[in-house]
């Protein structure tokens, strides 16, 4: 019997305000709150809303035959919270209903995996305890930023304790080989990989509304007779894609809406059944293990990493960036620990790319060219990293600092132990002296 | 193929970027092979290259009969032309211009440059486009600016071959708006009564369309190219100071926003004291610029250098660390380019033209000084940021070829002369 394992995507970047180079030591906030709460209450209104009210439809509908799995960024959590708290009502509505599993991802979105792997846990640790305190799942599966996945971080995860992750079915990764299977990573073994089925999922996330698509118009029907019509042995059809598709990407008068409806029940028809990611892992048995020596990622016909980090204006931004993150983590100011988390956020890196040559700055920037965008982010940069050298003087070398923080933090909890063993120490006197005043 | 040409400038004796497009243009279309082009200019110094079409001076054309000796005419004109031609061009003087002032061989005086009786000369290059147009024989013919039109016009009405018109600015351009009504006159019927405009970008074919009211079909833009650096340039060692430069480089006029380019300075230097502006060019608006910069107390790091030529320009272009052009209305803008070439990274107007098929530079508004310091401080001070500027830049550059312009020319001729 196959299995349809459906995921969607929530993330928002904070975005940020024009910055120019003369703000830098005098303005130290650094975000477009107009623009970041426009956006997220259109997306909200037209997709978020509707879709989880669909999602919650369906499920109620079939009784426990439809499942889903999300996962949304920190960020996207934080102005959901703030802008439209309808939206994470409605998942924790869903949440209830044990037919939603929540997965881990980073924190901020970010590209962590690929640069400092300390920031990367704690971003992963700190993202599973906000979505365990807002929908009462601790998260053991894990898709990280883009679906970006290597061997070095399947160490990482696996480290973590997450038992499987989720990654793009990358063509040059796969050779032969079907997505449609459950594998196991080749340096890790115990960790389990779902691959993404790149031509079903784009059928829905791209193509479902082109009219120049010969399939057009896709109806449910025929998408899970496509599904049904893939080879016996191949169990496991992974869908995954932006929860935006349904109403943001494609509006609803395409029909979107009506065709996730109608999923359902022409799947049951086929005997094809809907799995979370952690259904699979209970199920499926790895048939056969995949190494990915550099990192792969859901983006572009490469599947690889060159939208966030492939010219030398990316890179030198995300060296710039993490050079600081040590000194950072000793900072206790929550200010700089919250801008140090948006600013990570792999969209304004994706900004920067001049992948598609020609004018046209990225899709979806708010920036009128990727130069600009990188002026922006290293000005800001620029103002944020005067502010950690800020917290403790410069001369001094991290480790030094390291050493000196921990004795002041250790000093409290050292005075503290003193006095007790001085309390108990006193007790004991009076104690001892009792006998003897008898 | 053979196409006669009206230019007004021709390298190495120039005065704009009109006569470096002329020599580029010429250049790229000579690689076709079967084209043939006889270039018509006022002056020509006798140092033209004229290895890849043949000059003809409208000052050596003769327009009165008059008895010349060989041997004076050899004299005269072998720097210029084969003598026997001298006698091919009088023998098709088709109207009597006695009234005109010519000299002992019957050829009137032009100064090729842009004098104050400029219509006059305008007139007269006129007069000699028909002595030229009876003599050689070609299928199309070439206009370069307004300067040439009635010449083109002239030779249509006589020889009934289709009339191209090569648009390098307009007077929208030159006069920030207020056009001379007899240079507008002139551009507009040239452009009436051509058979096929070609303009240097999508900006002037707007122009040219709107404020001239020509029909669209009838307009095609084909961009400027960039001939590469000889090597006497390439040799040039790049004078690196402690100090970033940043450059304007180009005629000081309105057109040329020098007034952004002093703003955008004194809010760099409000910051960093590391950067210093030259200013080089010559213009109408120079003694404003200095009386501007020392008004916002920056002349200490703002540098006038004169008219630069030559080997100078491009001393100044590699010794610099930014180059910005922040042209009010630039209908192509070619030295972007150069500066391109010269590894140096560019900031220009999004006002101009050339930013149409630039992708690695920056692009600002023209009258936005703070993204334009924005962009100057982010050269200055993020190595990334020059680094990619200088490399990419030099590479999408070296791509601009003429020979690509050459052909998309070809093709206009083609189909006027239903090839």
């Amino acid at each position: 019997m196959k299995t349809i394992c459906l995921y969607f995507q929530i993330h928002q970047p904070f975005r940020l305000k024009r910055y120019r180079f003369s703000n830098i030591g005098y303005d130290h906030y650094y975000y477009d709150d107009f623009a970041n709460e426009d956006i997220m209450q259109r997306i909200a209104e037209r997709s978020f809303v509707p879709a989880n009210r669909l999602m919650l439809d369906i499920i109620n509908e079939h009784k426990g035959k439809f499942k889903v799995a999300f996962s949304i960024s920190g960020t996207a959590l934080e102005q959901l919270e703030v802008y439209s708290p309808e939206v994470i009502d409605g998942f924790k509505e869903l949440a209830k209903t044990g037919c939603v599993e929540f997965l881990a991802e980073t924190y901020s979105h970010s590209l962590a995996s690929l640069a400092d792997p300390v920031e990367f846990e704690l971003q992963v640790k700190a993202h599973s305890k906000k979505v365990e305190s807002l929908f009462g799942q601790k998260p053991k599966v894990f898709r990280n930023t883009e679906l970006i996945y290597s061997d070095e971080i399947a160490g990482i995860v696996d480290k973590l304790g997450f038992r499987g992750v989720l990654t793009e079915g990358a063509k040059h990764i796969l050779g032969w080989k079907s997505p449609n299977y459950l594998y196991q990573s080749a340096t890790n073994p115990k960790l389990r990989i779902l691959l993404r089925n790149s031509r079903f999922s784009n059928d829905i996330s791209y193509r479902f509304a082109e009219y120049g698509w010969k399939e057009y118009p896709l109806t449910a029907d025929k998408f899970i007779g496509w599904i049904a019509q893939t080879p016996e042995n191949e169990q496991l059809i992974n869908l995954f894609m932006n929860y935006e598709v349904l109403g943001n990407l494609h509006n609803r008068s395409t029909g979107i809406f009506d065709f996730f409806k109608a999923l359902p029940s022409f799947a049951a028809k086929n005997q094809i059944s809907f799995s979370t990611p952690s259904d699979v892992l209970n199920t499926l048995k790895p048939v056969d293990s995949i190494t990915v020596t550099d990192p792969i990622s859901w983006s572009g016909e490469e599947s690889d990493t060159t939208a966030w980090l492939g010219n030398s204006l990316q890179q030198e931004c995300l060296r710039e960036l993490y050079k600081i993150s040590e000194r950072v983590r000793m900072t206790e100011s929550r200010r700089i620990k919250q801008d140090w988390s948006y600013l990570q956020t792999s969209d304004h890196f994706f900004y920067m790319s001049t992948k598609i040559l020609g004018d046209g700055p990225s899709p979806f920037s708010p920036y009128p060219s990727p130069y600009e965008a990188f002026n922006n982010y290293m000005n800001i940069i620029s103002d944020f990293t005067e502010r950690v050298f800020a917290e403790y003087p410069s001369s001094i070398e991290n480790e030094e600092l390291n050493g000196l923080l921990k004795t002041i933090h250790s000093q409290a909890e050292e005075i503290e132990k003193l006095q007790d063993e001085v309390k108990k120490l006193k007790a004991r006197k009076i104690k001892q002296g009792e006998p003897g005043s008898k | 193929m053979k196409a006669l040409m009206f230019g007004w400038e021709f390298p190495p004796h120039i005065l704009g970027g009109l006569g470096t497009a002329s020599y580029g243009l010429t250049k790229g279309m000579a690689v076709q092979g079967d084209m043939d082009i006889v270039f018509v200019m006022p002056k020509p110094w006798g140092d033209e290259d004229q290895s890849f079409l043949k000059i003809i001076g409208a000052n050596n054309t003769p327009i009165v009969w008059k008895e010349a000796d060989w041997n004076a005419v050899k004299e005269r004109f072998e720097k210029y032309m084969n003598p026997q031609e001298f006698y091919n061009l009088r023998d098709n003087i088709y109207a009597d211009f006695s009234y005109k002032n010519t000299n002992e061989f019957g050829c009137v005086d032009f100064s090729g440059r842009y004098p104050d009786n400029l219509l006059e000369e305008i007139n007269n290059y006129s007069i000699v486009a028909g002595v030229i147009a009876r003599t050689y024989r070609f299928d199309i013919i070439h206009s370069h600016d307004w300067l040439t039109y009635p010449a083109g016009m002239h030779a249509k009405s006589i020889t009934g071959k289709p009339l191209v018109l090569h648009v390098h600015a307009t007077d929208f351009d030159r006069s920030r708006g207020n056009v001379n009504p007899q240079v507008y006159g002139i551009e507009r019927d040239g452009m009436n009564n051509a058979d096929h405009i070609i303009c240097v970008s999508e900006l002037t074919r707007r122009t040219v369309i709107d404020k001239y009211g020509q029909d669209p079909q009838k307009v095609t833009t084909v961009h400027n190219a960039v001939e590469p650096l000889s090597q006497e340039i390439q040799a040039i060692v790049p004078r690196k100071r402690k100090d970033k430069i940043v450059t304007f480089l180009g005629r000081i006029t309105m057109q040329k926003g020098p007034e952004y380019f002093v703003e955008t300075a004194a809010r760099v230097l409000q910051r960093s004291k590391n950067v210093r502006f030259v200013m080089a060019g010559s213009g109408d608006m120079m003694n404003k610029m200095i009386l501007l910069a020392a008004k916002r107390g920056i002349s200490d790091h703002f540098h006038f250098t004169g008219f630069l030529k030559g080997k100078q320009v491009y001393e100044m272009l590699k010794s610099s660390d930014v180059y910005v052009m922040p042209s009010v209305s630039e209908p192509f803008g070619i030295s972007p380019l150069e500066a391109m070439q010269c590894g140096v990274p560019t900031i220009i107007s999004k006002q101009s033209g050339c930013a149409e098929i630039l992708f690695r530079a920056i692009k600002t508004d023209y009258w936005d000084v703070e993204a334009m310091a924005d962009a100057i401080y982010s050269i200055c001070t993020y190595p990334a940021m020059a680094e990619f500027l200088q490399k990419e830049g030099k590479a999408e550059v070296d791509e601009i070829k003429w020979e690509y312009a050459g052909q998309k020319v070809r093709d206009i001729y083609n189909r006027l002369c239903g090839f």
